[in-house]
């Protein structure tokens, strides 16, 4: 009976949150296929994990699960994908916002924005999804990446400031 | 408020995230300031152009029907032991008798029994529930709060008594996991000392009397009574937690299934 409940429980308050879990696999894993096997092999986990649930916040728990799969994924198929490139622009993004050009997005420059937003390196791309897509509040998003709340921020704004760059360098190729 | 401290709080303010008075400072800056409230207009065009859906990926149709089939074969492997039946138990008895004299033997040569092992986890789940603000689930001082929180959270209902009178007040509860199941912790005060008290139905009906052991600095007393157990830990020292489990003796009589 124990065992009932606990798969009624679980279908209940996790399965319901498939979307949220599908939609942060896919921008972490950037394919349908492997965004799907992800979602999967999580929510198995996450039933495996379930009695050790004990909180009101189902999504962020099934997120912080989503997450850490999706990392050890990621390490196991993208050896080569790190955040060693990113640092070096921090300079030319100051030098660059000194020199203000009005940014303007039309609806078919959002196809731009999501490449921007694809090729960010995986640990500002996170934050980005479950700020503003996830729209979950800080605290929620350094719980589930598992960072500092002053990371979190500091995160967010050199994310921005490099998807900005990228759309502006972008949008002015376009004829 | 000047450009780099602004630049550094203009995310947490698009976000919604700073406190009332840095968001007035912020906003005060922003008025003055042509190049930060730039940027700042740039993030929100950037904000809202993740506003359509085409930026949300849906789960596929069939993959909730997949999940939904894995979880529940992964059920169903959880909980085969349900299904033993009397033929099993024919096969099964000798072997439990040979089983049960190794366990007997077991402690004179082998590592730690599972009672001291359990005896850890007990310290353990205390010493977490301080470190790491997780003390109660159900923060209260009311015991008929704290009692129902506990309904359709565990499969029976641990008897939850406030012993404020006596010096002992109930701060809350929560659910803990031990002895490979979710067990109920009371959570007590004496003065500045934390006391944590679990439990949990037992399979045995024989009573057994309080057994105190120290271990790591706390001091932890245990006993089982009508189908229950029972292990408070603390730091307290050893009379006055003796005195406290005499009180909770006195007045929690059963559990009820």
């Amino acid at each position: 009976m124990g065992d009932q409940s606990k798969l009624a429980r679980f279908e209940q308050n996790i399965l319901p949150h498939l979307d949220a879990a599908y939609n942060l696999a896919r921008w972490l894993t950037r394919n349908e296929h492997d965004a799907e096997d992800m979602a999967q092999e999580s929510y198995l986990r996450a039933f495996k994990f379930f009695e050790g649930f004990h909180g009101t916040d189902a999504r962020a728990w099934l997120l912080a699960i989503v997450r850490n799969t999706c990392y050890t994924w990621l390490q196991q198929n993208r050896g080569r994908e790190t955040m060693a490139s990113f640092d070096e622009e921090i300079h030319t993004i100051e030098n660059e916002a000194s020199n203000p050009a009005r940014l303007v997005l039309k609806s078919d420059d959002r196809e731009v924005l999501k490449e921007a937003l694809e090729e960010l390196p995986v640990e500002f791309r996170e934050v980005v999804v479950l700020r503003d897509l996830e729209e979950l509040s800080y605290k929620q998003v350094a719980e589930i990446a598992n960072i500092p709340l002053g990371t979190v921020m500091s995160r967010l704004a050199r994310a921005r400031e490099r998807l900005k760059r990228i759309l502006c360098s972008r949008l002015k190729e376009k004829p | 408020m000047d450009c780099t401290n602004a630049q550094t709080l203009l995310d947490g303010y698009l976000d919604g995230e700073l406190d009332p008075v840095r968001n007035l400072e912020i906003e005060d800056h922003l008025h003055g300031c042509a190049h930060c409230s730039q940027s700042y207009s740039d993030r929100q065009v950037i904000r809202s152009g993740f506003k359509t859906d085409s930026f949300y990926f849906k789960a596929p149709a069939d993959l909730q029907k997949r999940i939904q089939r894995s979880v529940r074969q992964a059920a169903k492997a959880e909980a085969p032991t349900r299904w033993l039946s009397w033929s099993w138990l024919r096969v099964a008895a000798p072997m439990a008798a040979t089983a049960l004299v190794v366990l007997m033997l077991v402690p004179f040569f082998a590592g730690p029994s599972s009672d001291e092992l359990l005896t850890q986890d007990v310290v353990a789940s205390h010493i977490r529930s301080l470190m790491v603000d997780h003390l109660a689930d159900v923060p209260s001082t009311d015991e008929h709060t704290v009692k129902p929180w506990f309904n359709g959270k565990l499969d029976f209902s641990p008897p939850v008594d406030d012993l404020a009178k006596q010096g002992f007040p109930l701060i809350g509860g929560r659910i803990d996991y031990l002895n490979n199941r979710p067990v109920a912790a009371l959570v007590y005060q004496r003065d500045k000392h934390v006391i944590n008290v679990f439990v949990w139905p037992s399979n045995k009906t024989r009573q057994t009397s309080s057994s105190i052991k120290a271990q790591q600095g706390y001091n932890v007393i245990r006993w089982t009574r009508s189908g229950t157990n029972f292990w408070v830990v603390s730091d307290l020292e050893r009379n006055q937690l003796e005195k406290f489990v005499e009180l909770l003796k006195r007045s929690a009589p059963t559990l009820s299934s």
